[in-house]
């Protein structure tokens, strides 16, 4: 600083000032740049702990205001047989059965049409237009609205059904757990399929081409080489599968029928109307008029997202580790 | 012996065939949808029923102007909210994949992609729904949140097939951190990124349960965000589960629109992601 000050001649002095200011700036800017840079790391780590927060906050919320229902009924309330919101009684044994009936269903008949489909397009006919034409309409299946679904099937399906069960002498309801496994079974094709398309691809050629110089046909390298090779990913399909059946609301919500009593006979229940855990609080949530009828409902919410969170996770684990070897 | 292997073929052959059927018979039931929706909805589309709100029961004519109004503000608003949040988030994750909070946050789109969108309702008419009352905003924001997810994993798997001397490069010439990011990293992976944001459109357009107890539904034609809104899946809900005619074939119309934008959106998304050769 003395320095400046002490040496008189003008131009030498402008310039170190000049200088120092150069300095100064480019100092300033990179300050700046700094800055911007941390702050821009700090609005990513934001924006990632965001999305932890409301995964949390989601599932405390549910906790929350399901405590009522969970002091009151306690655990018994889980198979409680009967649901009579108008006396104060809740059991939720006949939307447990109506779900995992829907969403089994559902699953049994979805598995060898995804798994056929995993196999054609991943092993008979990778390349080419049809099996492009066979992928797309695949992915077209899982786009289309489930409320579509739902509407076309009230209108179409549910006569076709109410036809089959007056000939096989059940009631003919029409709609019903029956009619809204079968529309789901459509929907939750596309999940096990695609993901059983990439992993029948993974498969490595030296283990097929090995079974082919042994001699073995087509079917027996599927057989006894593709199959066991994809075993786990291949349930893991079916893992997703089934935790968007649980989840499914609307298809099911227009089809199911929306009974809460549920009836004795296998028979009858599976082709007469019920209720699952997402169509009962579709169609009660907003209707429920005092704190422990819509706390029950939320805590079929509850249920329904730790079991939908267990099976997604289960089924990402293992396909994680199956691409990872 | 001979016998032995006419018989293996036999099976082999036979086992493709079933592969065939199985795997072609699902294209039946898609097929049949779509060509009854628009031979149901087609007739019901016209200029008078885009620009008119649904007309009581025994009055012919309506249309879903409501609905359409809705829908379209609904998804902007939740577009605007989950498009800068999930492409922030997955270039986190894209660029910091060893660190515990991305583990986390990985972990959480994992869960958030499998919760069913009825508990997504629930929690908003919890979070928002109760203090505000039912409106547009919470509708959005349970739309925004079935959003997140799919722009996350899309952004982050774009960028993540980016190669690693893209970004090198710039950063040894001196380039501020977020200027690589959001000058060379993100414009090489846009094509990703737009096609996965697309997607996730097309995904929450058709979405009815988060909307059942938080936007409502409103027959009047409504811009006002903080009152009930009407959506295109949420009238066909309602009009399709009426035991009214006229209704029912408004629902058919309203269907086949909402129908239309999601294969529009769905064949962009291909159209892009075949033009810029991009996996997802």
């Amino acid at each position: 600083m003395s320095d400046s000050i002490s040496l008189p001649p003008e131009d030498a002095t402008a310039g170190k000032e000049k200088m120092k200011l150069m300095k100064n700036k480019r100092l300033d800017l990179s300050y700046v740049q700094m800055k911007w840079e941390s702050a821009f790391r700090g609005l990513l780590r934001t924006m990632s702990g965001i999305l932890v927060l409301i995964v949390v906050g989601v599932l405390i919320t549910l906790i929350v205001e399901s405590m009522p229902s969970i002091k009151s009924l306690g655990i018994k309330y889980l198979w409680g047989k009967t649901w009579d919101p108008v006396n104060n009684i809740y059991g939720a044994y006949p939307f447990l059965i109506g779900t995992l009936l829907t969403s089994f269903t559902a699953l049994i008949i979805s598995v060898p049409f995804s798994y056929a489909i995993a196999i054609y397009l991943g092993e008979y006919n990778p390349k080419g237009w049809l099996s492009n034409f066979l992928k797309n309409t695949i992915e077209l299946i899982a786009a289309v609205p489930s409320i579509i679904y739902g509407f076309w099937a009230l209108f179409v399906l549910v006569p076709a059904v109410r036809t089959l069960e007056m000939k096989i002498g059940v009631a003919p309801y029409g709609v019903g757990i029956f009619s809204a496994s079968l529309v789901l079974a459509v929907m939750i094709i596309p999940y096990a399929a695609s993901l059983g398309t990439t992993l029948i691809r993974m498969v490595p050629s030296p283990l097929k081409e090995g079974a082919y110089a042994l001699g073995a046909t087509r079917f027996e390298v599927i057989r006894s080489v593709i199959l066991p090779f994809t075993r786990s990913g291949l349930f893991a399909g079916v893992l997703l599968s089934l935790g968007r059946a649980l989840g499914e609301t609307m298809a099911v919500t227009v089809l199911i029928g929306n009974t809460s009593a549920i009836a004795d006979k296998f028979k009858d229940m599976f082709f007469g109307p019920g209720n699952t855990m997402a169509s009962v609080i579709a169609n009660e949530f907003a209707e429920a008029d005092h704190s422990v009828y819509l706390s029950a409902l939320i805590e079929l919410g509850l249920v329904l997202f730790l079991v939908t969170v267990v099976i997604n996770l289960i089924g990402k684990r293992i396909i994680t580790k199956f691409t990872n070897h | 012996m001979e016998s032995r292997i006419g018989f293996r073929n036999t099976k082999s052959i036979i086992f493709k065939g079933v592969i065939v059927f199985f795997a072609f018979v699902v294209t039946i039931p898609l097929i049949i949808v779509l060509l009854y929706i628009i031979k149901q909805g087609v007739t019901q589309v016209n200029w008078h029923f885009l620009v008119n709100v649904p007309a009581p029961v025994g009055e012919p004519g309506g249309g879903i102007a409501n609905a359409l109004v809705g829908s379209l503000i609904m998804v902007l608003m939740a577009s605007i909210v989950a498009i800068p949040v999930g492409m922030l988030g997955g270039i986190y994750l894209s660029e910091n994949p060893g660190t515990r909070l991305a583990y986390y946050s990985g972990l959480c789109v994992d869960i958030l992609q499998g919760v069913p969108s009825i508990v997504v309702g629930i929690v908003i008419y919890f979070w928002v729904v109760k203090p505000i009352g039912f409106s547009a905003i919470a509708g959005s924001i349970a739309l925004a949140i079935m959003m997140l997810p799919i722009v996350i994993r899309s952004t982050e798997q774009t960028l993540r097939l980016l190669p690693d001397s893209l970004k090198e490069a710039a950063l040894s010439l001196g380039v501020p951190y977020h200027r690589v990011i959001l000058k060379v990293i993100v414009p090489c992976g846009f094509a990703g990124i737009l096609s996965g944001i697309m997607l996730s459109i097309a995904r929450i357009i058709g979405e009815t349960a988060p909307l059942l107890f938080t936007a409502l539904g409103n027959s009047y034609l409504s811009a006002n965000v903080v009152k009930p809104m009407e959506s295109l899946p949420h009238l066909i809900f309602t009009y399709a589960t009426s035991p009214y005619d006229d209704w029912h074939n408004l629902a058919w119309g309203a269907s086949f629109i909402l129908l239309l934008f999601v294969l529009t959106l769905n064949i962009t998304t291909k159209l892009i992601t075949r033009k810029w050769n991009i996996q997802l």
